[in-house]
């Protein structure tokens, strides 16, 4: 498949560029001004797990846009043959992290879970979601008060929110 | 009743990797049974794992995570057998609590 002689991109960079592409859109959407603090609350996020959209869902929890971080590694099955339990876990080098989340641009209500990461525990999470069909999932990190993410798409062969 | 939560935690030096399994159906709401009647939404809301009187990480769940939910995570500070809470609540407030030891 590739012809180039000089050495191949990494995966990663790979995966930053399709990032970078997938959040441009989201970057211009007209954020409110509501504080980002939802998240850091102890609270269960209700209204945020209710919106249909990722970008609802985002303004919800964190009330801000996300830049992309090749900081983040995201890791997800390229193709999941039960969209009813994919596999996704998340590592990130970001400093001060305080919270993850994760999204499935496709489903009925685009966020799936998040985490609030106390200091002193480590900003690793592997968790298990179900996937509707073939889509994008976003990863959020919270860090030091700022807001990066990393996407890859899974696609699925049998979806897992029924039907 | 053996609780719903099956957990293992291994200290490693300074970390601890936490594992969780934990028995729920996760009904999304958007899957109808044999006769075509939707079943509700029945979804771990709120998972806590804490130490020392501390949470060291919380979990905020949709419909979206899968039936028979796990997850995986690590933290600092803890030492072998030590003891771990771990606790959720769903969203018809049913809920369940364990300790476990750290090995």
């Amino acid at each position: 498949m590739n012809a180039t002689p000089g050495p191949l991109p990494t995966r990663r960079l790979i995966l930053q560029g399709a990032a970078c592409v997938a959040l441009i859109g989201l970057g211009n959407l007209p954020f409110g001004s509501e504080s980002a603090h939802a998240a850091a609350n102890d609270k269960y996020p209700e209204d945020a797990f209710k919106q249909k959209s990722q970008a609802d869902a985002i303004k919800s929890l964190y009330g801000r846009p996300a830049e992309p971080s090749d900081k983040i590694k995201l890791d997800a099955p390229e193709i999941a043959e039960n969209g009813g339990v994919v596999p996704i876990s998340v590592t990130t080098t970001l400093d001060k992290v305080t919270s993850i989340s994760f999204l499935v641009a496709e489903n009925p209500n685009a966020l799936a879970a998040s985490y609030r990461i106390p200091e002193g525990t480590i900003p690793t999470v592997a968790n298990r979601l179900k996937m509707a069909k073939t889509t994008n999932v976003l990863v959020l990190v919270e860090a030091d008060g700022k807001l990066f993410s990393a996407t890859k798409e899974v696609k699925v062969t049998v979806g897992g929110c029924g039907g | 009743m053996a609780s719903t939560i099956r957990v293992r935690a291994t200290n490693n030096g300074d970390i601890t990797e936490v594992q969780a399994l934990i028995q729920h159906p996760m009904d999304s709401g958007f899957v109808k049974d044999a006769k075509g009647e939707l079943i509700p939404a029945h979804f771990i809301q709120e998972l806590k794992f804490e130490y020392n009187g501390k949470d060291v990480f919380v979990a905020d769940w949709g419909p979206a995570v899968s039936k028979d939910p796990y997850v995986k995570f690590s933290f600092k500070g803890a030492k072998k057998g030590d003891e771990l809470r771990i606790s959720w609540v769903d969203n018809k407030g049913a809920s369940d609590t364990t300790t476990a030891k750290i090995s």
